[in-house]
């Protein structure tokens, strides 16, 4: 059907709205062919598409949530660089072995801000795809980040972090160059840049992969992305022993917009058009920009000291546990004593 | 060992390993029934008894089997040193996490009763040939090891800890990874204790990372590879993505000893691999070149001189 060559790809819980879709089309031109007046007809089909848009995408789920960020129309980082961005030029190299490019950066500015960005970024089409490797950094990728971001602590350029990652690459040479480790240095070293930073997730906030350009003084998420331990079908895998769980492992995860915020574990949502950024990618990179101006401004009047500090004393306060009472000292533990654990 | 004579570690020049040497007694070994062990690697039955004294290597084949905390802090601090910190530190289910079959915190209770531990970690202070430190030991037997919000916060107390009295940090580690049970929180524990050995750094002071069988995941992407030193034990796992994960996505046949602490001393990620009876006195010995400069340079062997300030 031609009038559907330039549509989205649908996703499947988007069906019933495409079927109206097509009945829509097929009402128009009925009407034209035939020169009838099927207006009525056509206005009350529209308030039905219109409802069950709403119906739909005000109760997301959180798997379709998942769905919504790996379409291949969502608008990847460079996507919206394009549009927050009046200029971005590209650094490339760790200095060490090679240019990663799921994970890129460099100058940029923003409403005239001069930041430094460090990005994941997927492909789009297949060759696109292989050559940025879905996304997955090689430890390359994260020495790169490390030696952009050091730079800009240097030169008093805040940290603009764009995160949308499956995950840090899972390969024989990865490992071999100590993935790992590249990550943990990020996280450590990210804690004494005398700059701001600030971290948005736009699609995939894939686990260790994520986390190696997230530790920000601001947490942003996009409303349909996802941070997480650990991915959906991996956790299904482990506890329901089937890939296929994986909706169910995404609802127990709490790795959507709506749970982190009331988790405390990400400081402010993005909102996202109906259905999600790929519809309409140029609100989106509005309600981005005008969130990270807004946060690099607030940022912007504190002292390095002030920033750092504010930094540790955040991911410090992470974690919900119980300290139990009324226990001796040292070496008591012979028998366990969680009879009563509440949630703090 | 009591003289304070470092013995050279494994891959030093100057010194051969030795095995099957005694080095610390672990006092209380729980005996489940059954009076003797078959090595998994080389078949041989052990006697339990022998095998704890001689620290969990199999005396045949130096086979290392796995040690709990309580054992493994035995084996590395100073008899009657040993102070722990922040026993009654228990996990909650902050997610409301569940199977099927089981509430998480139901779980837990299940591993503690195993275990007779409240969590994966036991963190405190004690004395290592005579210098204090600030230890944190990390037990597989419990949920695997992985990192939650307790393990997470005793570890980062622990090093805040050792910042706070100017010591040195040890974190032996075994785990699988992050818990997934406590979803994101788990890995913020990875920026928690980064962060903790952040300022520990800043301040100048030592961080040695052991990493045990097995060490993967996020306590690898996180304080397990960010030690001044990382030791290994021989032939421990110790990587970040599991070896199915990356054989399904890369295709790829994976070389021979992929993920182990040779393989890994080999291609540069690790200082030294210590096989477990000379762990503490390698341990010690780098702590003294770190803890004590270049200033102090006497011999260590002899006690009564003191160092240079
Ligand atoms: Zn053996």
């Amino acid at each position: 059907m031609s009038a559907q060559k330039n549509r989205l790809l649908p996703l499947e819980f988007e069906k019933p709205i495409v079927e109206l879709e097509n009945m829509l089309t097929d009402l128009h031109k009925r009407a034209s062919d035939n020169d009838i007046d099927l207006s009525a007809d056509i206005s009350s089909l529209q308030g039905r598409i219109a409802e069950e848009r709403s119906r739909i995408y005000s109760s997301l789920t959180p798997w379709q949530r998942v769905q919504i960020v790996r379409h291949t129309n969502r608008p990847f980082s460079l996507d919206f660089l394009k549009l927050i961005a009046s200029d971005y030029t590209e650094l490339s190299g760790d200095r060490l072995h090679a240019n990663d490019k799921a994970l890129i950066g460099g100058f940029a500015t923003i409403d005239g801000r001069r930041v430094m960005v460090v990005a994941h970024q997927k492909g789009r089409d297949t060759k696109e795809k292989l050559m940025r490797n879905f996304g997955c950094p090689n430890p390359e990728g994260y020495r790169k980040a490390l030696r952009l971001m050091r730079l800009a602590s240097k030169f008093n350029l805040p940290v603009v972090a764009l995160i949308d990652t499956p995950g840090a690459f899972p390969g024989v040479a990865s490992e071999e160059r100590h993935v790992a480790e590249a990550i943990a240095v990020n996280i450590r070293e990210m804690f004494g840049l005398e700059v701001p930073v600030i971290a948005a997730i736009l699609g995939e906030g894939g686990s260790g992969g994520a986390l190696g350009i997230g530790v920000a003084d601001r947490v942003l998420i996009m409303e349909n992305a996802y941070y997480s331990v650990i991915s959906p079908e991996g956790c299904a895998a482990i506890l329901w022993k089937d890939r296929a769980h994986a909706p169910r492992a995404a609802e127990a995860l709490k790795m959507t917009s709506p749970d982190l915020i009331k988790l405390g574990l990400v400081d402010e949502v993005i909102p996202e058009p109906a259905g999600g950024a790929h519809h309409d990618w140029v609100t989106s990179a509005e309600a981005l920009k005008a969130a990270l101006i807004r946060n690099l401004d607030e940022l912007g009047a504190l002292s390095p000291d002030a920033l750092m500090d504010g930094r540790y004393a955040k991911f410090r306060a992470y974690g919900r546990f119980q300290e139990l009472t009324g226990q001796g000292g040292a070496e008591t533990l012979d028998v366990p004593v969680a009879t009563e654990v509440a949630v703090v | 060992m009591a003289d304070g004579t470092p013995v050279d570690p494994v891959n030093s020049v100057f010194g051969k390993p030795t095995y099957g040497q005694n080095v610390g007694q672990p006092k209380k070994v729980e005996m489940p029934k059954g009076l003797w062990v078959k090595c998994p690697s080389c078949g041989e039955m052990l006697y339990k008894q022998e095998l704890s004294a001689n620290l969990m290597v199999c005396r045949k084949c130096t086979h290392h089997f796995p040690m709990t905390a309580r054992e493994r802090i035995a084996s590395l601090v100073d008899d009657g040193t040993f102070e722990e910190f922040d026993p009654a530190l228990v996990p909650v289910n902050a997610l409301g996490f569940k199977t099927s079959s089981k509430d998480y915190v139901d779980y837990v209770k299940s591993q503690q009763e195993k275990t007779g531990m409240n969590e994966g970690v036991i963190a405190g202070t004690g004395t290592m040939d005579g210098a204090p430190l600030s230890l944190a030991v990390m037990d597989f037997s419990f949920i695997g090891g992985s990192m939650g919000s307790v393990v997470g916060e005793k570890i980062t107390r622990a090093i805040e800890r050792a910042t706070a009295r100017k010591l040195p940090v040890v974190v032996v580690c075994a785990s699988g990874g992050a818990r997934m049970q406590e979803g994101l929180f788990s890995l913020m524990q990875m920026a928690k204790t980064s962060a903790a050995l952040h300022r520990h750094g800043q301040a100048r002071l030592p961080f040695i990372s052991v990493l045990t069988h097995p060490t993967m995941a996020g306590v690898m992407a996180s304080f397990a590879t960010l030690g001044d030193l990382i030791i290994a034990e021989p032939k421990a796992l110790i990587g970040f993505a599991g070896a199915r994960v990356i054989k399904e996505t890369t295709q790829q046949d994976l070389p021979k000893g992929f993920q182990t602490s040779e393989f890994l001393l080999d291609r540069g990620l690790i200082d030294i691999v210590a096989p477990r009876p000379i762990l503490k006195a390698t341990l010690a010995n780098a702590l003294r070149y770190m803890t004590a400069g270049g200033t102090a340079a006497t011999k260590t062997s002899s006690p009564t001189e003191t160092p240079a300030s």
